[in-house]
């Protein structure tokens, strides 16, 4: 008789995978790709390029060479969801040496030096966008008249914070700033707003995160938590005096609003595991992110926002667990 | 919405390919293996000695303790030996083994199809059968039923819940037994109602069986119009869920109660037995037959006939599997029971016990596991749990040996049922690892109890 296979239970297992989860966020991440790609053009694909490429190639040759693992993390699309991610939180000028040090920073700095995958404490996509933003701000701040693709015309220029953050210092006003500027909403939300590449389109954005909703990669609870904070501070502050502070929907359109609520701070090695933590996590990130916007020196404070609220992701796992069965 | 357990569940496929099978009757084998200890609690001790004849559903062991079972020969003919013989994980057990020859019963046992609804009112002499009838919990954990009916003083039972749920992968021996016994398992339904004196049943099917659910309200429709005693019964459609059939998910789907951690159903007023129960205590009271057969569901993709078989107690595995067509060459793991709480079977040489309901086959690639990689922290396992704990922190507690925060994060309350491990992408053998911590830590607080009594 042929031999039998003995093993404790359970005896099957959920087709999900490691990389079958990495592998959705990429195809989450598509049409915010082909949308930056339409409006920018071969040198938003070069920057896109550069990024993910050197991403594998840092992810590989860190654990095969440096930590000596035979058991590579290659094969399952994390490295290249944070080239993506990069990629798509620099400015299409970005020119391919910057990005490699970007790519350099977040998967050697912030991903490896912590163990790998899994290990991390912040969100290495974040890390290498605001290592680059520090260090070369002419790069990450520079805006030129984009070459697109298919000819739609793109808009030039500084983003939509930006203007505010220039226009306010200059003594202008919110809603003289909008119509001067010719800012509106359908604009933010389907495409054609200056930025970086994964600002342009909110529409893109919010498809590929229904579509991790739906394929239940990740759980909502952050996103709203995010897009509430920064709806009910903005309402106060935007009530209180809507000539020095922006509106609510201007905030959740504009800047890295959609990609950092949607696609960053719901990476799952970066955020609480509880839903109650993921809440105060949320609120944490959506709150800060105001603050810099209404009285920081830059113009976006999502980044900062959640690499901050990424250091208190031990904190929160250890103070807040899911409601057991049976438990008070 | 409908109604189901309140945290965690995994949804496996169903896979239940064997559903179009009707139940038929193996034909008995010519030598049985009657195991003594096929239920919680002490082994039986035998009373019957080698050489001895023996008739069908004559007890042949008596209970070994308060928390034990009679056991009953499945068949009629000689005993040959009581003798150690390996059981299906290889470790040696005591088993009785007799020799068929022909099919003589018992006298007393009513073995015609008729229906008796008629309940008789003494609820001491029922207990009484369902000892004598040697029936245990046939929904895995075969606990002496007499025990389970008989609450300490002081706790009420508010509701009996019969477990229709099967929500195990694969299984579809209790489907079957309430398409084609339906009549039974409502009657034997009745009978554990009264001896519990609870006004309410409610009989637990996951919606991905709706024929049963339909077939089962037609039968309490008509059962009603013969006696009040089928009052009060009620059929609650469930959704398909693992582990819908647990005992503590299934009091809180059907009750909306939790059950205290070390704490018993009776203390939030519930009773839960399974469906084949049910079947088992109408046979042994309203039919004197005790448990000497039980309904095993034999199935697997590469598993050449599906089948739900009535098989003696103590029939040998090899023997069905010859009998359905032989082993099939690409079964890598046959596994007792269901895939996720099954128990993979090192030697099919063992016989089948009371509780056995299923056999499966799985291929290698059915039942392959994945390498292990490391934890990206997704949370996919706590969201499985269906007792709310954190397997991810559980697993890594364990591996660092830290038994105090172990017990702090109630790996105590553990179900075994296998979500954690099953829903993990990173293929961390979480399971394997929390099931020893959790015998250790519950080792502990035993031994705790046990110095605080000795004080």
């Amino acid at each position: 008789m042929s031999r039998l296979l003995v093993s404790p239970s359970p005896h099957i297992h959920a087709k999900e995978s490691t990389a079958s989860l990495m592998r959705d966020v990429v195809i989450a991440l598509i049409p915010a790709v082909l949308v930056s790609v339409v409006f920018y053009g071969w040198k938003e694909l070069l920057v896109l390029a550069v990024s993910v490429l050197s991403c594998l190639v840092l992810e590989y040759v860190i654990t095969r060479y440096m930590m000596k693992k035979e058991n590579n993390t290659l094969c399952d699309f994390s490295a290249a969801v944070t080239g993506i991610l990069l990629a798509l939180n620099l400015p299409y000028t970005t020119p391919w040496w910057v990005v490699f040090i970007g790519a350099a920073v977040a998967i050697g700095v912030g991903k490896m030096t912590f163990g790998g995958l899994g290990q991390n404490v912040f969100n290495p996509a974040l890390v290498g966008r605001v290592f680059l933003l520090v260090s070369y701000p002419t790069y990450m701040t520079h805006w030129e008249a984009p070459q697109s693709l298919f000819g739609v015309d793109a808009v030039s220029g500084p983003t939509p914070l930006g203007i505010i953050k220039e226009g306010l210092l200059q003594g202008n006003t919110v809603p003289q700033l909008m119509a001067d500027n010719g800012l509106n909403y359908g604009q933010m939300l389907f495409a054609s707003v200056g930025g970086s590449a994964g600002e342009i389109s909110a529409i893109a954005l919010l498809i590929g995160f229904v579509y991790l909703l739906v394929k239940k990669v990740i759980r909502p609870h952050i996103t709203l938590s995010i897009w509430a904070t920064v709806a009910v501070v903005s309402l106060i502050f935007w009530l209180c005096a809507p000539d020095r502070f922006t509106d609510p929907l201007f905030n959740l359109l504009t800047g890295g609003m959609i990609l950092g609520s949607c696609f960053m701070a719901t990476d799952y090695v970066t955020s609480p595991m509880s839903v109650k933590g993921g809440i105060i996590f949320g609120i944490g990130i959506g709150f800060i992110t105001m603050m810099i916007r209404y009285f920081g020196s830059y113009p976006e404070g999502m980044s900062f926002a959640i690499l901050i609220m990424n250091a208190t992701v031990p904190l929160l796992n250890m103070w807040f667990h899911q409601k057991k069965y049976g438990r008070a | 919405m409908t109604r189901t357990f309140s945290m965690g569940g995994v949804h496996p496929s169903d896979s239940k390919i064997s559903r179009g099978c009707a139940i038929e009757v193996l034909p008995t084998p010519p030598t049985v293996y009657i195991q003594l200890s096929q239920h919680i609690g002490a082994p039986a001790k035998p009373l019957v000695a080698v050489g001895d004849s023996v008739k069908v559903g004559q007890p042949i062991a008596e209970p070994g303790g308060f928390v034990s079972a009679y056991i009953h020969s499945s068949v009629s003919g000689k005993v040959k030996s009581i003798a150690p013989r390996k059981d299906l994980a290889g470790n040696n057990q005591m088993c009785i083994e007799i020799t068929v020859e022909g099919d003589e019963w018992m006298e007393g046992i009513d073995t015609s199809d008729t229906l008796i609804t008629d309940i008789i009112d003494d609820n001491k002499a029922i207990l009484d059968k369902i000892r004598l009838g040697g029936v245990v919990g046939l929904g895995g954990a075969t606990f002496p039923t007499h025990v389970k009916l008989s609450p300490p003083p002081g706790k009420k039972c508010e509701m009996l819940i019969i477990n229709g749920c099967e929500c195990e992968p694969y299984l579809t021996s209790d489907f079957r037994t309430l398409l084609e016994k339906g009549e039974q398992v409502v009657v034997g339904t009745a009978i554990i109602k009264q001896v519990l004196g609870v006004d309410k049943a409610t009989i637990g099917i996951e919606d991905n069986k709706p024929e049963a659910i339909a077939h089962i309200n037609e039968v309490l429709a008509s059962l009603r119009k013969v006696s009040p005693k089928f009052e009060g019964i009620e059929v609650m459609s469930l959704m398909k869920k693992y582990p819908e059939g647990g005992e503590k998910q299934l009091i809180d789907a059907v009750m909306g109660r939790q059950v205290a951690s070390g704490g018993l159903p009776i203390d939030v007023g519930a009773v839960v037995q399974n469906v084949a129960t049910a079947l088992a205590v109408y046979d042994a009271v309203q039919k004197n037959k005790p448990i000497i057969d039980n309904s095993v569901t034999v199935t697997g993709e590469c598993f050449p006939r599906q089948a739900n078989l009535l098989v003696r107690v103590g029939t040998p595995l090899s023997y069905i599997v010859d009998y359905l067509g032989g082993m099939p060459a690409d079964a890598a793991k046959v596994i007792s029971g269901g895939p996720m709480m099954g128990r993979a079977i090192a030697n099919m040489d063992a016989a089948t016990l009371k509780g056995t309901s299923a056999l499966l086959f799985l291929t290698e690639k059915q039942t392959r596991r994945e390498p292990e990689g490391p934890c990206i922290r997704c949370g996919k396992c706590a969201q499985a749990c269906p007792m709310g704990l954190e397997p991810f922190l559980l697993n890594r507690l364990a591996r660092a040996g830290k038994v105090e925060e172990l017990e702090d994060n109630a790996v105590q309350d553990c179900i075994e049922c296998g979500c954690c491990l099953y829903s993990c992408p990173a293929h961390i053998p979480l399971l394997d690892i929390i099931r020893p911590a959790k015998g250790q830590v519950i080792g502990l607080i035993r031994a705790r109890k046990a110095a605080q009594a000795a004080k």
